[in-house]
């Protein structure tokens, strides 16, 4: 499952890379790093199954952490991150002041800021059911990731395997290069290009104006709808909405 | 814990804001060990180590002697400047310490080479 896992990761061939294991247990998916050629770091939350990592004499440097608490690195430090059967565990709340979507906020959030741009991270995980399925993916990509689920043999019961594959940021988009200086081009005039215009309303009035148009009426359905969506967006239990929310009741008599 | 790692580790802690990085290192034992040299990984690491972290600490750990105070401008040509650098990130290995955190003075135990960054319940 390892060796998948990193062959989704797509790692640039022939370089030695620095690479992050999240639940890396006895370091099994480690040894299969190294085999490559890479450098890892790994994480687990278990110090009984870091002990016997460590009596394997592990080549990666270990970890206690747990992961819903997030990873604590330098942003931008790793060139991948793979995790095998470990991302289940987060949707778990094993204490009372366990709520899984702020976990999976914290793990993602600052996962997605200690890997390089333009960096993999490969999850291999166990869905319990599409809820908690949609509630990772989702999660994700509220922290700025992009990518998605993918299937290996969707159609047996025992080979299928979840893939979650996600993207920090894009390697080689070329809407992403370096836009080009103005006036730097031979022949260009030195006059700057002319750019204010008398449009006849100031720009304040028309913001006042605006905002009057578009104004959210307090306790509107609107209103009520942005409320619940800031509070699930924030990890907190909100009613589900229906045909009721935010109806207005009709005149009692 | 490899000084590599250390060189990227910070505070956990969400409410710590300042000085989260570099976490000080007291009370250790260091064991040092021979590791295949892998100048490609070290030339592709360059520019992500924190120069003088890094210096700091491995004089602090009385291991950071051959170490220059600056990266030299054609460090992936030096050979001597890559085994120097090898030996301080790849070889030495802090087995037993405390590490501090100089903006909030939270400390994490390392036992046996792993550190242990798991929060308190009223930390998080």
């Amino acid at each position: 499952m390892a060796a998948r896992a990193i062959e989704l990761l797509a790692l640039p061939k022939d370089r030695s890379l620095y690479i992050l294991d999240i639940g890396c247990g006895s370091g099994l998916s480690g040894d299969v790093l190294d085999e490559e050629g890479h450098v890892w770091v790994g994480c687990d939350i278990s110090p009984s199954m870091l002990d016997v990592a460590v009596e394997r004499g592990c080549e990666g440097d270990l970890f206690q952490v747990d992961m819903g608490q997030g990873v604590s690195f330098r942003p931008g430090v790793f060139d991948g991150c793979i995790s095998i059967s470990a991302l289940q565990w987060l949707c778990n709340a094993d204490r009372k002041s366990h709520v899984p979507k702020q976990r999976l906020l914290r793990f993602f959030e600052t996962l997605y800021s200690c890997l390089a741009r333009g960096s993999r991270a490969v999850f291999q995980f166990y869905p319990e059911n599409p809820q908690q399925m949609s509630l990772i993916t989702q999660t994700a990509m509220q922290c700025g990731f992009c990518g998605g689920l993918v299937v290996d043999y969707p159609n047996s019961a025992k080979a299928k395997k979840f893939f979650l594959c996600l993207f920090a940021g894009p390697p080689t988009d070329p809407r992403y290069s370096q836009p080009k200086a103005l006036g730097t081009e031979e022949g260009a005039s030195n006059a700057p290009r002319n750019a204010i215009q008398n449009t006849g309303t100031s720009k304040r009035k028309q913001v006042r104006d605006h905002r009057k148009e578009h104004r959210v009426h307090v306790k509107s359905k609107e209103w009520i709808a942005s409320k619940k969506d800031r509070q699930r967006r924030q990890g907190k239990e909100v009613r589900p909405d229906s045909k009721y929310t935010g109806r207005k009741r009709k005149p009692k008599f | 814990m490899r000084l590599v790692t250390h060189n990227m580790l910070m505070c956990n802690l969400k409410s710590c804001t300042k000085d989260k990085f570099p976490l000080k290192v007291t009370d250790f034992t260091i064991e040092e060990s021979d590791v295949d040299p892998n100048p490609d990984f070290l030339i592709g690491l360059l520019p992500k180590l924190e120069w003088g972290a890094l210096v700091g600490t491995a004089k602090a750990l009385g291991v950071g002697d051959e170490l220059p105070s600056k990266i030299p401008e054609d460090a992936s040509e030096d050979a001597d400047f890559l085994t120097a650098l090898h030996h301080v990130i790849m070889e030495v290995e802090i087995k037993e310490a405390k590490l501090v955190c100089n903006g909030c003075g939270r400390v994490f135990p390392v036992s046996k080479g792993v550190p242990n960054m798991v929060l308190r319940e009223d930390e998080v």
